[in-house]
């Protein structure tokens, strides 16, 4: 297994009848195999963008991403993508939502049932593998979206602000979860989100874009999903380094928003 | 409170006579749509009062038979046609030979319209190649098509089958083509992640995706296409329930012409509801993405 190589990527969005966007410009880095790594920063500074070049479903302007000694060039299912909802399919069961990487490679029946009852398990969805999934909660969606993915067995999972949608308490035990399948598989994760603490808690390394044109700022190494794996995560969300950081990290995109809004829309 | 007032038994809410408990304690319900109940009472009492101003109308002779048959002459007329049928062609084979012409019209303008509106979908040059013809025949209602159907087919099974063919095909093509279009982005990107190749995306995610609005547009061209083939059968036809009527207005036979159209209601009812069962239970997922 092998990291993701992220080399002078530049993406500039040219639209008909308006100034070009430069959503990514010159972004370089280097993603080491089984590290989890966060992505945090401002709406609109080219997170999504950087993940979609990075799963294949956009070719960047200039540079390339490289994984496994090629480079990416599409979608491949090397490369786990996890979205914020709505990507599940609503016409299968929760059994049949994660066996679909399996069954499209036309694996032995067998061999997926027991996977996907394995990961059932992992996921804390026991018994529920005949629902349809449309009967699930926002946070057991999720959960079966883990899981889908992880039937696949990628060498790396993407995830694109993946507990966005779902309240306070169902985010922290879904933070504990991911940290979980983190430990236990050794993926390489690349997770953008909007929470600060998230970032914090769930990075071994937490980058920060910034916008216009969207880059990156910073690129912190941090103990703290090490020491979620073994501490309660309260304990670790309220040691004095952890919130030394936040407010560092708050304040850094609080004055980048506030140069958004003074700057207006111009690029 | 809402618990000291005597609690309406369950005839009464069934009736529509009573909220049931929720919408009792609701205190604002004008402008609540779920809030406003079956009020079957009413609908009971409509269909009562009408038949009994039909029965005293019989007997007390108010309208001439001419223009609106008696009761017991209708009730008569329609134990013959059920015994002897229509110009020796049994009831039941016009109703069959009407639902007929619709089924087939109906498969075949699917057969043909989902494939064509998937391309439309999927592809440009489809898109390009087909949408004029689809956005131009569209707004043309099927019955101006009949005189040309009959200069080319004359009156036959053929023409009448092609008419429904027709009417069906614009609905289906367009309802498979904004299924196409309405499939959410990241559901495509997750399967292509997942190691989907194209032919798998088409079968096991766009196809599952359209499916509920092919199913509402089966069910449009069901309703279009019994419109349709009874009035075709009005202008052209010598089997059928609307020949059926056609024929009867002939011979002024007022009671025959009212029982077929009370046929014609009965069976569209009929073919809605049972198309609403079946979409409940072939597309459960509905509405649910
Ligand atoms: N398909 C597109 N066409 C044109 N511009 C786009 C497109 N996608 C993104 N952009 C622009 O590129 C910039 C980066 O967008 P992106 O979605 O990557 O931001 P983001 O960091 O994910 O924001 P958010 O936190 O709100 O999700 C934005 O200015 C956006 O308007
Ligand atoms: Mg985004």
């Amino acid at each position: 297994m092998d990291g993701i190589h992220i080399d002078n990527v530049s993406m500039t969005f040219t639209l008909p009848g308006a100034a070009d966007i430069h959503a990514l410009k010159d972004v370089s880095l280097e993603i080491g195999a089984g590290e989890i790594v966060t992505v945090l920063g401002p709406s609109g500074c080219g997170k999504t963008t950087l993940l979609n070049i990075i799963a294949g479903f956009l070719s960047p302007t200039r540079g390339a991403v490289r994984l496994n000694g090629h480079e990416v060039r599409g979608p491949d299912a090397e490369r786990g993508m996890v979205f914020q909802q709505g990507a599940l399919f609503e016409w299968l069961n929760v059994e049949r939502n994660i066996a679909f990487g399996p069954n499209m490679a036309g694996r032995p029946r067998a061999e997926t049932r027991a996977k996907v009852e394995n990961l059932l398990n992992l996921v804390g969805l026991a018994g529920f593998g005949e629902k349809p999934v449309y009967q699930l909660s926002g946070g057991m969606q999720q959960r079966v979206a883990l899981a889908r993915c992880l039937a696949n067995d990628p060498d790396v999972i993407l995830m694109d602000e993946p507990l966005g949608a779902l309240d306070a308490l169902t985010r922290e035990k879904m933070q504990g979860l991911i940290l979980k399948l983190w430990q236990e598989t050794g993926k390489t994760i690349l997770l953008i989100t909007h929470s600060v603490e998230e970032a914090l808690f769930l990075g071994s390394r937490l980058i920060v874009m910034a916008p216009r044109p969207g880059r990156i700022e910073k690129d912190y190494r941090l103990p703290f999903a090490e020491r979620g794996l073994t501490q309660d995560p309260r304990e670790v969300k309220s040691s004095t380094d952890y919130v030394e950081r936040r407010e560092e990290i708050l304040s850094m995109i609080w004055s980048m928003e506030e140069e958004i809004m003074a700057g207006g829309t111009g690029e | 409170m809402a618990e000291n007032g005597k609690r309406p038994s369950a005839l009464m809410m069934w009736l529509g006579l009573a909220d049931n408990a929720f919408t009792r304690q609701k205190t604002v319900k004008f402008g609540d749509a779920s809030a406003v109940n079956s009020g079957r009472f009413y609908s009971i009492a409509v269909v009562v009062v009408l038949f009994t101003l039909w029965t005293l109308s019989s007997i007390f002779g108010w309208v001439e038979p001419f223009f609106w048959p008696p009761l017991d002459g209708t009730v008569e007329r329609a134990a013959k046609l059920i015994n002897e049928g229509f110009r020796n062609v049994a009831l039941w084979e016009h109703v069959w030979i009407s639902v007929y012409r619709v089924i087939s019209g109906v498969l075949l303008g699917a057969l043909v319209g989902i494939p064509l509106g998937f391309a439309m979908g999927l592809s440009s040059i489809a898109r390009g190649l087909f949408d004029p013809i689809v956005e131009f025949m569209r707004p043309i209602p099927p019955l101006a098509l009949i005189p040309l159907i009959i200069l080319w087919f004359g009156i036959d099974e053929t023409a009448k089958i092609f008419l429904l063919f027709l009417a069906s095909l614009f609905i289906m093509t367009i309802a498979a083509r904004s299924g196409v279009s309405s499939v959410k982005i990241s559901k495509v990107h997750a399967a292509y992640s997942l190691g989907a190749s194209r032919i798998q995306i088409l079968r096991h995610v766009i196809l599952p995706n359209t499916l509920p609005e092919i199913f509402t547009g089966i069910r449009t061209a069901m309703g279009v296409c019994w419109g349709t083939v009874v009035a075709a059968e009005l202008v052209a036809a010598d089997r059928g329930v609307g020949s059926m009527i056609m024929i009867a207005k002939n011979f002024l036979q007022t009671d025959t012409v009212v029982i077929g159209i009370l046929i014609i209601g009965a069976i569209g009812y009929a073919i809605e509801m049972v198309m609403r069962w079946l979409e409940r239970l072939l597309v459960p997922w509905k509405g649910k993405g």
